[in-house]
């Protein structure tokens, strides 16, 4: 069965249309609201088709459109085009409906920005979400390098949205700086695949490595330098530490960015090249050990946060190393699963920390509580999103994550595992400490009369909620089948898996609410009781000191030193030789004395020299 | 009187001409020191035909008169023409060239 790729490709052209027309027509976009309403409009137009093609191309139908670009010597070295199968697009529609409810809320929590920025927002966004597409429908490496190198240019310009501050400029140009050196890893990867396999198409690659033709010598390199990339992107043990700090952006741009779509990116390229990966195992291995200690890291880091957002892209992290694990462990499509479950209730609780920090105009924890009563709505969402990250049953989460430790479990990874298993407890209590903190308790002596965020804002929230709990209900109902990759479940979980999951979440709850809410234990006291760990994630485990050193000692030092040579060895040897020229030449000019006379007698003496010379040296 | 004499005189002469080139400090002067040197080897040229039985060196010689009043036609005119711009003609005044 084949299906049709022109809803594909329609669903990313309209957001190419929309920035274009953003770019190029300055004083609509200088207007504002009406340049993000035809933003908005094009997004929804876009998941409109991103809807169709999902549903054409259900199942196992695949079609690509593609067009020849890059012509060499009697073929084409690469093509543009879509892509369009299963996981494409159904990846597509999570791109599309993400990005349509950021724009319609960003409508609500930019309310206050200048005309002019608004529109500059919304041209950015709708380049981020053309970019998004074209990689997640990329039929080759080369489009997909390029789509790769966009979507990190539109995090860059959205993280900087609000340039004026110093913090978010600093924020934007080391989230760009990190994830381009695993970007460099990426390059290498795909020019050194060429090499290997002389095609640049995923499809054509595929073939090669179904009939055992790609040769297996140095593949490892490849797929390493490859899955680099992807720990740039993906925000990977040791280049996580961009993604906290990309949380100076806007809110909803955190949302769609840095959780569900973007970071997710490096998770996707593992999936597209999972029958690749397939044969080094070994780097399997580092993927899945690098993810579960990263998303253990995260885990922990979350638990010492007392920005909201940050305890959000901490938790980010910790699930892309989740998501990493399950790739790690062989069986990409759980991954892949909890990718698409996270990017709707990861963005639902951006959104809702969102409509928390319009209300009370602040980040901070101790700045909030007591909210449940004062914005029932936003609590209603945020906690749906917050049960399904924990992992309970019926939500979201639940199955997806069970799925990864059920795939882990099932890949032997008893390492990971157990890893894994003290995340899923983590991850229940921070999301619960954020929720007790903020929503219940006491609220703050200064007193902001927070109240529910109007309806541009409620709307998306409501809509991600429901699709929460929907997929959540849905997957319980219908059974764990995946609506994509392989029909038949690739492996068992063992029956105490998912008691063992449910008791580590629900035990996590317990020791928050026990902490924050009963006050029966001490905050303080289990502090203390952590003295060293909860001082080392104070400090980020030193991972932000260690680049700094490396940056400053390494780095800089070695310019100064190659400063140093420049400066006064090169330099040096040039002034000298130029400085001894001019002296010289200025000595010398004195013998032009400019009468006509004393230049017949130099004449005449280079004369008799020259007779002299003929008369006894050639004689 | 043998070929020698005429080839000394067109010596004697050369290094009167020289001479003077090298040490007047008028430009006339030194053109004039140009001529003796000139005419010195028109000496030189019509002793060797006289001695040798050849006329070509006494027709060169021709030649050589023709283009030496030429020659001393422009110098002159260079010396005129430095004289209105520069209101000099002493050499060692006119060091334009002086590094």
């Amino acid at each position: 069965m084949t299906g049709d790729g022109t809803f594909a490709l329609a669903a990313l052209l309209l957001h190419a249309l929309a920035f274009l027309v953003l770019a190029v027509v300055a004083p609509l976009r200088r207007l504002g609201r009406p340049a993000a309403w035809f933003s908005i409009l094009c997004a929804a137009g876009s998941l409109v088709s991103a809807l169709l093609a999902w549903q054409r191309h259900a199942g196992d139908a695949m079609s690509r459109l593609v067009w020849e670009w890059l012509p060499a010597q009697g073929q084409t070295l690469a093509t543009v085009g879509v892509l369009a199968d299963a996981e494409s697009t159904i990846m597509l529609t999570l791109v599309a409906l993400v990005a349509c409810l950021v724009q319609v809320y960003s409508l609500g929590y930019l309310s206050d920005e200048p005309a002019p920025s608004l529109g500059r927002y919304y041209a950015y966004q709708s380049l981020f979400a053309f970019s998004m597409m074209g990689l997640v429908l990329a039929p080759n490496f080369v489009q997909l390098f390029i789509c790769w190198e966009l979507v990190g240019l539109c995090s860059y310009l959205l993280i900087g949205f609000w340039y004026y501050k110093p913090e978010a400029a600093r924020a934007a140009v080391k989230a760009f700086w990190i994830t381009k050196a695993g970007d460099v890893g990426l390059l290498i990867g795909i020019v050194l695949l060429w090499r290997q396999s002389g095609t640049f198409d995923l499809t054509e690659m595929r073939v090669l490595v179904d009939n055992g033709a790609l040769p297996l010598a140095g593949l490892s390199l490849i797929t390493f330098c490859i899955y680099l990339g992807a720990v740039g992107k993906s925000a990977q043990f040791p280049l996580h530490v961009w993604l906290p700090d990309a949380m100076e952006g806007p809110t909803p741009v955190s949302a769609l960015i840095h959780a569900a779509t973007m970071v997710t990116a490096g998770v996707y390229l593992l999936l597209r090249t999972e029958w690749l990966f397939a044969l080094t195992p070994d780097v399997l291995l580092i993927v899945a050990w690098v993810g579960a200690f990263t998303a253990l890291l995260a885990a922990s880091l979350a638990c010492a946060q007392d920005d909201i957002k940050r305890v959000l892209a901490y938790s980010t992290v910790s699930q892309l190393g989740y998501m990493m694990t399950a790739i790690g462990a062989g069986f990409a499509a759980a991954g892949f699963f909890h990718l698409l479950t996270h990017g709707l209730f990861k963005a639902l609780l951006f959104l809702g920390a969102g409509a928390v920090i319009h209300a009370v105009h602040g980040n901070d924890l101790p700045q909030m509580g007591g909210l449940a009563r004062r914005m029932p709505q936003t609590t209603v969402v945020f906690l749906v999103g917050t049960l399904s990250l924990a992992g309970i049953p019926l939500f979201g989460g639940f199955l997806s994550k069970e799925e990864i430790l059920g795939a882990v479990w099932a890949g032997g990874l008893t390492g990971p595992f157990v890893l894994l298993m003290m995340v899923a407890f983590l991850t229940a209590f921070y999301m619960f400490r954020v929720v007790f903190l903020a929503f219940f308790g006491t609220p703050p002596a200064r007193d902001t009369h927070p109240h529910d965020p109007p309806m541009t804002m409620a709307l998306p929230l409501w809509i991600l909620a429901a699709l929460s709990l929907g997929v959540g209900i849905y997957f319980a109902v219908a059974g764990p089948a995946l609506p994509f990759g392989p029909a038949e479940h690739e492996f068992t979980s063992p029956d105490w898996l998912m008691p063992a999951a449910v008791g580590a979440a629900v035990g996590g709850i317990l020791l928050a609410w026990l902490t924050y809410q009963r006050r029966a234990i001490d905050a303080a006291t289990l502090a203390s009781a952590l003295g060293p760990i909860r001082h080392a994630a104070l400090r980020r485990f030193w991972m932000d000191d260690l680049f700094e050193g490396v940056y400053g000692l390494g780095l800089l030092g070695f310019s100064r030193l190659i400063g140093w040579i420049d400066r006064y060895l090169v330099d040096g040897v040039l002034n000298v030789v130029s400085a001894w020229t001019v002296t010289s030449g200025d000595d010398l000019r004195t013998m032009q004395t400019g009468r006509a006379q004393d230049y017949v007698y130099g004449v005449a003496l280079g004369l008799m020299i020259l007779l002299l010379w003929v008369r006894w040296a050639l004689a | 009187m043998g070929l020698q004499a005429y080839l000394t005189l067109a010596a004697v002469v050369f290094c009167i001409g020289f001479f003077g080139v090298i040490t007047r400090r008028n430009t006339i002067g030194i053109l004039l020191g140009i001529e003796l040197m000139l005419n010195s080897v028109n000496i030189n040229l019509v002793a060797f035909a006289r001695f040798s039985g050849d006329v070509t060196g006494m027709v060169f010689t021709v030649f050589t008169i023709c283009i030496t009043v030429a020659e001393a036609a422009l110098g002159l005119a260079i010396v005129i023409l430095l004289f209105r711009v520069r209101r000099t003609v002493t050499a060692d005044h006119l060091d334009l060239l002086k590094g």
